[in-house]
């Protein structure tokens, strides 16, 4: 009974369809033309609902805020297909608690200020449960204190900037943080890349960037090397040959580039254009289709951290991939993904081991998380609410990212 | 020296792009007295026809480059020629308050329907020209870096021409000196203006092709800060005067680049916008522009 509950078209479809949510539901609107008659049908409507529905199935509402359009539309729209996997998964299952899951999303259309404004609607008017978001560190910085304030647990999936966590504890993630991800790109500098001066290029408007920037500087300097040229611009800007020039000058053996990845593919193509030839390499924020789309030969030779490789041969990735390419017409996902999909599926888990959707009691189940094997690896929750992982290497060769190495914690 | 000879290089090819845009704010202003403010917006709409024409006509050919840089070009000036039709044409004699009003609302809805109908994901725009790099010790040039200041320099010149050689370029300048006085010996405004508004527009969307061959990532939003900084250089070489327009385009794209490439990079902006401040605080009409007392 109530698994095909939970499989009704009208809960699915909702989970599956976006933009719906975006336009008020047309539900909220109707009675508004009611003739008065009809408007005391509709009020008695409810009543007659309930008593033949069991008030059991209503569903557990999840809430996601992603950027589906603008500059870093890739994420969110990969993130926003791996939820939609798990919350399927879960729904095909039974649900959480005998109840079906359903997700309500909004677009922050990467500007700033508008992540904190859907929040606010996702949490007043939505009621939701817990919030997720796959967009990165400075949107998550506009969702936390509001999360924090309705005591309702937020999962960051992809926000590596470790102040996303700090300070409140209603907010986890399920991804690994830039500390670690700065060592780890120090690491590869050194030791696979053998590079002794390399050039920073930061973007000075992205928390995630100025972050990763500042742990790369340290830990690259502690092994030896010598950060030869720093430059920066700002998230938008598209012209980054004088930086390039005052790089070039400074003769590196490769240069860091810790934004995201519109800004790091026409660089790449602009650094190529000046006749730099050396590897660039940066974080996770590179890892899109649009990279290699918009960068075309330019990314070749080129370099990134990420979360997971698709090429890996561990079962839950294989399974995971299989499963993703059966859906998504045999495209290949990315780490947003499989990083929101194991993110959705810790709530999942946490609810059901809290047996209750109450937000403080989520709270302590989600903290409790350990070894939750997911597709992204084994993740346990720190008491700094982080999830401790290892990071991959991939390079860019003939407009594919292939798997270089395995770097843990 | 050879890192100065390319920031200047790469500030040229920056430059060239402003001044272009420049351009159409520039002779809008001298003939009509307003900032047309879609202006910006009608170099975003130049890329997205670039766009849009990039799939049908093959990719790295000079003439499909040619093809596609005169195609936006007729889109734009027939963009241009509408929006003047239907939004500035009612407004004119009335105050031109109310036309600079009715330019930022046209300048939003071309923006916002933008992110209607093209979506607000930046799209990679096709290499349209074919492209090479070219390098003279350790200098380097690319093709697209010389296709756009060598498209500029001759977009220029020819407006130039048109402006000072040709009948419909002298009724321009006598709508610009006095309209009712034009109007008197014989001047169409009408279509004098109608023209102004569609070459301005061309030169826009010949900007927003080679915007986007340079920096191939193109959005709805993407005329907005181009054409701030062109309206800025139209200012600074003395707004309604057309080699200063060049000037003004060409000096504050060679700025940009000398402190995006320094230490200051992060005030590339900031530093720019005070330049126009210094500049206008000393000559008040611009470099080029002649002080004139507004008639009352």
């Amino acid at each position: 009974m109530i698994s095909s509950d939970a499989l009704r078209p009208g809960v699915i479809a909702r989970s599956a369809a976006p933009r719906q949510s975006i336009c008020p539901p047309p539900a909220r609107f109707a009675p508004r033309f009611f003739s008065l008659p009809l408007l005391s049908l509709a009020l008695l409507l409810p009543f007659s609902l309930s008593s033949t529905r069991a008030a059991a199935v209503e569903p557990i509402k999840l809430g996601e805020i992603e950027p589906l359009t603008g500059k870093e539309a890739a994420f969110g729209q990969q993130a926003h297909r791996g939820v939609q996997m798990a919350i399927a998964e879960i729904n095909a299952r039974g649900g959480v608690l005998g109840r079906p899951l359903v997700v309500v999303v909004e677009d922050n259309q990467s500007k700033p200020g508008d992540s904190a404004t859907v929040a606010k609607k996702l949490l007043s008017r939505e009621k939701v449960v817990a919030l997720l978001c796959g967009g990165t560190s400075s949107s998550c910085n506009e969702i936390t204190p509001l999360a924090q304030a309705a005591r309702i647990p937020f999962v960051a999936t992809t926000a590596t900037a470790p102040e996303v966590t700090e300070k409140r504890d209603y907010i986890f993630r399920s991804c690994f943080i830039d500390p670690f991800q700065g060592a780890v790109l120090a690491k590869f500098a050194t030791t696979t890349l053998k590079a002794k001066r390399v050039a920073l290029l930061t973007s000075v408007s992205a928390s995630y960037s100025v972050g990763l920037s500042k742990v790369f500087r340290e830990k690259f300097t502690a092994l030896g090397g010598v950060i030869a040229a720093e430059q920066k611009y700002s998230e938008g800007d598209k012209d980054f040959r004088a930086q390039l020039t005052a790089i070039k000058a400074a003769q590196v053996d490769a240069i860091a580039a810790t934004g995201f990845y519109t800004e790091a593919a026409l660089l790449c193509k602009q650094a190529r254009d000046l006749g730099l030839t050396l590897p660039i390499f940066g974080g996770d924020g590179w890892e899109a289709p649009e990279l290699i789309e918009i960068g075309g030969k330019a990314v070749d030779g080129t370099y990134y951290a990420s979360h997971y490789s698709s090429e890996s041969t561990a079962p839950e990735v294989r399974e995971f991939v299989k499963k993703y390419r059966a859906r998504y017409n045999g495209e290949t996902p990315d780490s947003m993904a499989p990083l929101a999909y194991d993110a959705t599926l810790i709530i999942a888990e946490a609810i059901a081991r809290a047996g209750t959707t109450e937000g403080p009691k989520l709270r302590d189940a989600l903290a409790a998380t350990k070894n939750f094997p997911g597709v992204t690896g084994r993740t346990s929750i720190d008491a700094q609410r982080n999830a401790s992982k290892s990071a991959v290497i991939l390079a860019v060769k003939n407009g594919r990212a292939t798997y270089v190495e395995t770097i843990d914690p | 020296m050879s890192e100065f000879l390319q920031q200047l290089i790469n500030g040229l090819s920056l430059g060239a792009i402003y001044a272009l845009i420049a351009l159409g704010y520039t002779m809008v202003y001298g003939v009509l007295r307003f900032i047309n403010f879609a202006h910006s917006d009608v170099f975003m709409v130049g890329s997205f026809i670039g766009y849009y024409l990039g799939k049908i006509i093959p990719e790295n050919t000079v003439w499909g480059g040619l093809a596609i840089l005169l195609g936006a070009m007729l889109g734009c000036a027939l963009l241009g020629m509408l929006i003047e039709r239907l939004a500035y044409r009612r407004l004119r004699g009335g105050p031109t308050l109310n036309v600079l009003i009715t330019a930022i609302g046209v300048a939003l809805l071309l923006e916002y329907s933008g992110q209607v109908f093209f979506g607000a994901t930046p799209r990679t725009f096709p290499s349209v020209f074919p492209s090479a790099n070219f390098s003279f010790g350790s200098l380097v040039i690319s093709s697209n870096q010389i296709i756009v200041i060598v498209v500029a320099a001759l977009l220029m010149v020819a407006l130039q021409l048109i402006v000072y050689r040709t009948k419909i370029g002298t009724a321009m300048r006598a709508v610009s000196l006095n309209p009712k006085a034009a109007q008197l010996v014989g001047v169409n405004n009408d279509v004098v203006i109608s023209f102004t508004f569609g070459l301005g527009s061309a030169l826009a969307g010949a900007g927003g092709i080679l915007y986007a061959l340079n920096y191939p990532s193109i959005d709805p939003l993407m005329g907005v800060m181009p054409g701030l900084k062109a309206f800025v250089a139209a200012v600074l070489g003395g707004i309604g005067n057309i080699p200063g327009a060049a000037l003004g385009g060409l000096l504050l794209g060679t700025v940009e680049t000398f402190v995006n490439g320094s230490q200051w990079s992060t005030y590339k902006d900031a530093i720019a916008f005070a330049i126009l401040i210094i500049i206008l605080l000393f000559r008040p009409a611009g470099l080029l522009g002649k002080f004139t007392v507004e008639k009352v």
